[in-house]
């Protein structure tokens, strides 16, 4: 085995272990909003620095790598996908705090009407199976299951578009719940920009196994 | 679109029966930089000595095909005609060691029996030092011996004697493998400010200095051509499973 490659494989650990924690942070999330469990949306907190730390490790052995052993060709791109893919779960990592602390600063529990007119927890669900569907698609570097995110991202979009029209007709007849629902429209976007993320993913997955630059391209011609 | 200046069209090389090229078929664009790679004995530096004819110098070695510089076969022109069109500089600086720095610039006229008047010497020698970004260190000390200069230096004087011919197209057999870093960074830019004038084809086991010095990149194995293709896309996506394996170092 070239060198490199054993590089190359610890760098995909490392990836993987960041997604692990990433997705832990979502699933936690997930129970934290349907249990209102505060405790648990603090320990989400707390796993936020961990992936910090591994988003500077990775950046780090990127560098490293790019200096010592100048990848071209399929290693270079699997690279350049390692590096961008960091920077996004790093940032879904970000959205999984930013729930967590509208949850910690949500008053009371959110009222399970509101929940279920707003459609949240389904959203949710879908964005963990998203995350889940991309790392599989990383794991086994199956470019057609990356091109399947772009499909599914596409209910966590609807929910977000109908979310105003929904959470204004909740607040009709609740105008006394206007913190949690103004918190609950926050957690739906960042659900919305979490499915953006992974959809950057998905892009760098085809990046990497097929040379190609999706990115900016029209979502219909990638789902077709 | 860009002109093309050397064509290999089905071309193959030979040593005794020892088939070192195969059927080469690829086109050399005009002022462009053309990088040659492969694991050693693939038959790169063969090919290179065929495009002026240096094969055919070996006992035993023969060639056939076609190679074509513009429209003329270069296997139907006197060698030595070749060779003024397509100049080459080796691995190794081979500066004359007997001759000066100045005489050693002017070697190709002399040797082939051109007479030249003093002042278009004069000239020659400036503007071909100059091309080869040596004039500036040189001036002072024209007839100084060759040897005295440094390996870098050596080789941009190697550089310097080969287009005082004024060839059209320079070979280059891997120029910087016997130079330190700062000296390859001298010649690599060298050869940018070079491809104005010329084409340049170097064949090259430094993968990174092919990605950086050259316009196109082939990739060549067991004498076979088993890519061609601009230098980026070589280097980011290449088409052949061989290719990416040498390139990433996975070849067994």
């Amino acid at each position: 085995m070239a060198k490199i490659e054993g590089e190359l494989k610890l760098l995909r650990e490392e990836v993987t272990n960041m997604w692990n924690l990433v997705h832990s942070q979502l699933t936690k999330g997930l129970t934290a909003l349907e249990n209102f469990d505060k405790d648990l949306a603090r320990e989400i907190v707390m796993i936020e620095k961990r992936v910090n730390s591994a988003e500077l490790k990775i950046d780090r052995d990127c560098e490293d790598i790019f200096a010592i052993y100048c990848p071209v060709a399929i290693d270079l791109r699997f690279l350049l996908a390692a590096l961008k893919t960091n920077t996004n779960l790093e940032r879904m990592g970000d959205i999984a705090e930013g729930i967590a602390k509208l949850i910690i600063d949500t008053e009371s529990a959110f009222k399970p009407a509101l929940l279920k007119a707003t459609k949240v927890v389904e959203m949710y669900h879908e964005a963990i199976h998203i995350t889940e569907e991309i790392l599989v698609a990383f794991e086994k570097e199956d470019s057609a299951i990356a091109r399947g995110i772009f499909k599914r991202n596409e209910f966590l979009d609807k929910i977000n578009m109908q979310a105003n029209e929904l959470i204004i007709g909740y607040l009709k007849d609740h105008p006394d719940e206007i913190n949690q629902a103004l918190n609950l429209l926050s957690i739906i976007r960042r659900l919305e920009r979490l499915g953006d993320q992974a959809e950057n993913i998905a892009e760098e997955i085809i990046f990497y196994l097929e040379a190609k630059v999706i990115r900016h391209a029209k979502k219909g011609k990638l789902i077709d | 679109m860009e002109s093309t200046i050397i064509r290999s069209e089905n071309f193959n090389a030979y040593f005794g029966s020892n088939h070192v090229v195969k059927n080469i078929t690829m086109d050399i664009p005009k002022n462009n930089v053309v990088a040659v790679m492969g694991p050693s004995g693939c038959g790169k530096t063969t090919f290179l000595r065929c495009i002026n004819r240096m094969h055919e110098l070996i006992a035993g070695a023969t060639a056939e095909g076609k190679m074509l510089l513009h429209d003329d076969d270069i296997y139907q022109i006197n060698p030595i005609l070749v060779r003024l069109k397509i100049g080459m500089v080796f691995q190794h600086p081979n500066p004359f060691p007997n001759l000066s720095i100045y005489d050693n610039v002017i070697a190709g006229y002399k040797l082939s029996g051109m007479r030249l008047s003093k002042d278009k010497r004069n000239d020659i020698v400036e503007s071909s030092l100059t091309k080869a970004a040596l004039w500036n260190e040189v001036k002072d000390s024209l007839h100084k011996k060759g040897t005295f200069l440094s390996g870098g230096q050596q080789q941009r004087l190697c550089i310097a004697r080969a287009i005082a011919m004024e060839p059209e197209v320079l070979l280059l057999d891997e120029p910087t493998s016997a130079l330190d870093p700062i000296s390859t960074a001298s010649i690599e830019q060298l050869l940018f400010e070079l491809k104005k004038n010329y084409t340049l084809i170097i064949v090259t086991h430094n993968m990174q200095q092919a990605g950086r010095v050259s316009d196109k990149t082939a990739f060549f194995y067991v004498g076979e051509l088993v890519e061609y293709d601009n230098t980026r896309e070589m280097f980011t996506n290449p088409k052949d499973s061989r290719t990416q394996n040498y390139i990433t170092g996975r070849f067994s």
